[in-house]
């Protein structure tokens, strides 16, 4: 199969995968006891009020009539207008994108820091106590998830020596001089390490917490297949040409080792961006997360679909963008 | 001369010996067969030298000279230096012996480059002149390939051309005609005969085939279950075998002139004549 | 070498009990918790809020791990959090389990046309963040101990099936199960008899792994409020208690957080434990 039908079939598939979500979701809500609209209103109001402000949020027509009105504003990147604070779901969406965004990369690069050293010592000291030390560790790492591990980091960091902040993205005294809302990113450009420093101490607790499972899991398969690929001809061939343990642990092994850690990665990483709607809550950091449990809450229905559709975007792109890194990367795909 | 020299090795896995008293040596320029069945310790003895051997397997006693140097004595930091300089290794299974990931050319000359501090063209025009010598068409062009667009004949030569890439004084080939088809095992046969001939290295011949012995080698050492049976010239083995268990082991082997004449297996009372042999020597130096 | 695994099994054993051990004294807490508490758990005192645990200075013995912002006592909250906790992790689990697995089964088995449909499903779940569908779910259907168990069964049971499939399409290419179907018996007996035995050990792991997920679910929507209502005891809303007054009083959340975590981790150890011991059958 050549890389453009793939790519295609990929793509195929992805639409029918959001189209299914967008039903159920558009579905699933419009079945919400209590009544948006009412809460809108101050008390005392008319039906002829209520039937008014209905009309106007398209919610007096059938659900079907509902979708298709919807669908159609989608496909012209009009997700319609938010109940609570009557501004455009996309606009509203986008500038808390950029905060979770920037909270899932740092987490995912702190999870293959952690993972990578882990399981490169590992292998260096395979056999030892260092070893099970690490698969204990790992372990115990694993099975308990996220949500769990920003409580510990709150009460290990935030309280009995409290070094970072537990909550917010940014100190509210520090004035933002910037233009977009990738503070982090943008605070590097304007080369303003203090702010710089001010959020990654907010964001450190959170990522990591994110970052903890995911890190045990790349440790635990990346040491696996180094471990396997360590007892292979070239291996043993680069040994016997003079090289050290660590060159061929990280030149031999490591990049023949890394393909099935990477694809495993790209599907847990979407489980991690998953995992940022409770961590957010859980720091107060004011990303999208956070925004879509206000929504529920506030029963906010264009707001909570158009987050829903945009986590299923994300999802879908970062594993087209997974399977194509691996094509890029695998000698074997690439000129097969 | 000898060139490598082992003196009376002894290794073991936990408590169980692998290698019992192994002495042998292979003098410069010298093609030392290394015989016995699987499970003999024939790949051990040259895993030991270049230090490459499982880390469950511990050496006991003994020493290894490698041109004059002690290798046990020294630091592993020197000792790979060592290895890397003035010994290579010819793998057996030329599919798995080469880096998936990475290119042929690379693979040739890295060892040129990091550890013998070549220039990388100068390297690279040594790859290319390497890969003529085993008739490999188009160097340039296999140099820029991964290993896996090349078919495993073409792998092995290129191993091959790897292992002399800085003109060591002795190669260990590790069964290197073993995963190839019979056809292609002649070719490789010839051109590592060839190759050794040419650059004038030792080489210690590691297998279980004592018609490629007779084709290779000059001298040859026959192991059984990590002890040294018998140490001598090619044509004193096929003439005369020195122990009960080699004119065995010769008998259990297809003639090329009577492909089809019926072997007989190495009969049981001789396997046992061995194993009572290792049993006496293990009690004398405190095994159980 | 030999010895360093040897202590490594040795080791699991230990972990392995210890995680029975922990889940055997949770059930009994959470059947006798009646008798056990020492406090009736709904009871608020302001007069005696935030007292701290045993040890410290300041303490009730009434109240041996402190009390909450209300005055509550802790402990007893904990051990009657249990019976709900438990309650979710048993049903939720068990629930999640048949439907992913009896899924999973049809689809890796039959193939054809449930294979095709059950798959994309499990795609367009794949596409959902989980915790914010199981909390859309709860605001649509209300709080409550049910609404709690379907919003579990509703995002997990993709886990089962995409696992059970998997194992019952190799099962199903194995030659024993084309010599069932030579001897034209019901293709549905063959997966009940033939296939199903075969993927038990499989399914039972993951029960176990899931029943721990199934109490995480149920703590992380009491934190956000939407579990059952919210005078009724759970780990979950006690530790969204104890996280706005951390600052305060601790222990209102350590304590909650440590059973939460046991649990969690028993459960999962437990999972592990058990597919080591199965792990020759299933090779």
């Amino acid at each position: 199969m050549t890389l453009i039908r793939r790519i295609l079939l990929r793509l195929l598939t992805t639409a029918i995968t959001l189209f299914g979500v967008a039903v159920i979701v558009f579905f699933v809500i419009r079945v919400v006891p209590g009544n948006p609209v009412a809460m809108m209103l101050p008390p005392g109001a008319t039906d002829d009020d209520i039937a008014r402000l209905k009309a106007l949020y398209g919610l007096d027509k059938t659900i079907p009539e509902q979708f298709l009105i919807w669908l159609g504003g989608v496909l012209h990147g009009d997700f319609g207008t938010s109940i609570t604070t009557r501004q455009p779901v996309l606009s509203l969406v986008l500038s808390r994108l950029p905060a979770t965004i920037e909270l899932s990369i740092m987490a995912l690069v702190i999870a293959m820091i952690i993972g990578g050293a882990l399981a490169l010592t590992g292998t260096r000291k395979r056999g030892t106590k260092v070893e099970g030390t690490i698969d204990v560790t790992n372990g115990v790492a694993l099975s308990v998830p996220d949500f769990l591990w920003g409580l510990v980091l709150i009460l290990l960091f935030g309280v009995l020596w409290p070094i970072f902040h537990i909550s917010g993205r940014i100190s509210p005294s520090i004035d933002l001089p910037f233009s977009t809302n990738f503070y982090l990113f943008e605070s590097v450009l304007r080369l303003r390490f203090d702010i710089w420093a001010d959020l990654v101490s907010h964001m450190f607790m959170p990522s990591l917490a994110l970052a903890i499972p995911l890190a045990a899991i790349i440790a635990q398969l990346l040491k696996q297949s180094l471990k396997e690929t360590m007892h292979l001809d070239y291996v043993t061939l680069a040994r016997t040409k003079g090289y050290d343990e660590n060159h061929v642990i990280t030149r031999e092994a490591l990049p023949n080792a890394v393909l099935p850690t990477l694809t495993l990665i790209g599907v847990q990483f979407t489980f991690l961006i998953g995992g940022t709607v409770i961590i957010e809550r859980l720091f107060s950091y004011e990303g999208l997360g956070n925004m879509a449990i206000d929504a529920v809450i506030n029963r906010d229905l264009p707001l909570i679909q158009g987050i829903v559709i945009l986590f299923a975007l994300i999802f879908t792109a970062v594993n087209l963008v997974v399977d194509l890194t691996y094509a890029a990367l695998n000698p074997r795909l690439r000129n097969g | 001369m000898s060139f490598l020299t082992i003196e009376n090795l002894n290794a073991r896995v936990g408590t169980a010996p692998i290698l019992r008293d192994v002495s042998l040596s292979v003098e410069a320029g010298e093609v030392r067969g290394l015989v016995g069945e699987s499970g003999a310790g024939k790949s051990m003895i040259g895993k030991a030298v270049l230090g490459t051997l499982p880390t469950a397997v511990e050496i006991e006693s003994g020493r290894i000279v490698l041109d004059g140097e002690d290798l046990q004595a020294l630091k592993p930091r020197d000792r790979r230096r060592v290895i890397g300089a003035k010994a290579a290794l010819i793998p057996q299974d030329p599919l798995t012996a080469l880096n998936p990931s990475r290119r042929v050319g690379p693979q040739i000359t890295n060892r040129l480059v990091d550890i013998l501090g070549w220039t990388r063209a100068d390297a690279g025009h040594r790859a290319a002149e390497l890969l003529d010598e085993v008739s490999i068409p188009d160097p340039e062009r296999v140099m820029r390939a991964y290993p896996h667009e090349l078919s495993g004949g073409m792998r092995q030569r290129i191993l091959i051309a790897s292992a002399f890439a800085a003109e060591p004084k002795l190669i260990i080939a590790d069964e290197p005609t073993t995963a190839l088809d019979v056809t292609v095992q002649k070719q490789i046969l010839r051109l590592i005969r060839q190759m050794q001939a040419r650059h004038g290295t030792a080489l210690l011949f590691v297998t279980h085939d004592l018609g490629v012995v007779s084709k290779v080698c000059q001298s040859l050492t026959v192991l059984f279950g990590g002890m040294v049976l018998e140490d001598t010239r090619v044509e004193q083995f096929f003439a005369r075998p020195g122990h009960p268990y080699s004119a065995a082991l010769l008998a259990a082997t297809p003639k090329y002139t009577d492909p089809d004449a019926s072997l007989t297996p190495v009969p049981d009372a001789v396997i046992a004549g061995v194993e009572a042999e290792i049993e006496a020597h293990d009690r004398m130096h405190g095994h159980v | 070498m030999a010895d360093a695994r040897g202590l490594v099994k040795r080791r699991a054993g230990a972990r392995l009990w210890l995680s029975a051990g922990w889940l055997v004294l949770l059930v009994l807490v959470a059947l006798f918790a009646p008798l056990l508490a020492p406090q009736d758990p709904l009871m608020q005192d302001l007069f005696a809020a935030r007292l701290p645990p045993f040890w410290a200075s300041g303490a009730d013995p009434n109240f041996p791990l402190g009390t909450d912002s209300l005055g509550r006592d802790v402990l007893s909250r904990i051990m009657y959090g249990a019976r709900v906790a438990l309650s979710v992790a048993l049903i939720a689990g068990i629930l999640t389990c048949v439907i992913g697995s009896v899924l999973g089964l049809i689809a890796g088995y039959f193939r054809g046309w449930p294979d095709v449909v059950i798959s994309r499903l499990v795609d367009i779940w794949m596409a959902f963040p989980p915790v914010l569908f199981s909390i859309l779910l709860i605001a649509v259907m209300g709080t409550g101990l049910g609404s709690i168990i379907i919003a579990v069964v509703v995002i997990d049971w993709t886990r089962f099936a995409r696992v059970i499939r998997a194992e019952a399409m190799s099962q199903g290419a194995m030659d024993y199960v084309a010599s069932a179907q030579v001897s034209g018996r019901k293709r549905f007996s063959i997966m009940l008899t033939e296939i199903l035995p075969n993927v038990m050990p499989t399914i039972v792991v993951l029960l176990t792994l899931e029943m721990g997920i199934a109490v995480i679910v149920e703590a992380i929507l009491s934190f956000v409020n939407l579990s059952i209502s919210t005078d009724d005891p759970t780990w979950g809303s006690m530790i969204a208690e104890g996280r706005l007054s951390i600052h305060q009083a601790w222990w209102v959340l350590v304590f909650p957080l440590i059973a939460l975590f046991l649990t969690v981790l028993s459960l999962s150890q437990l999972g592990e434990g058990l597919k080591d011991r199965f792990d020759p059958v299933l090779r």
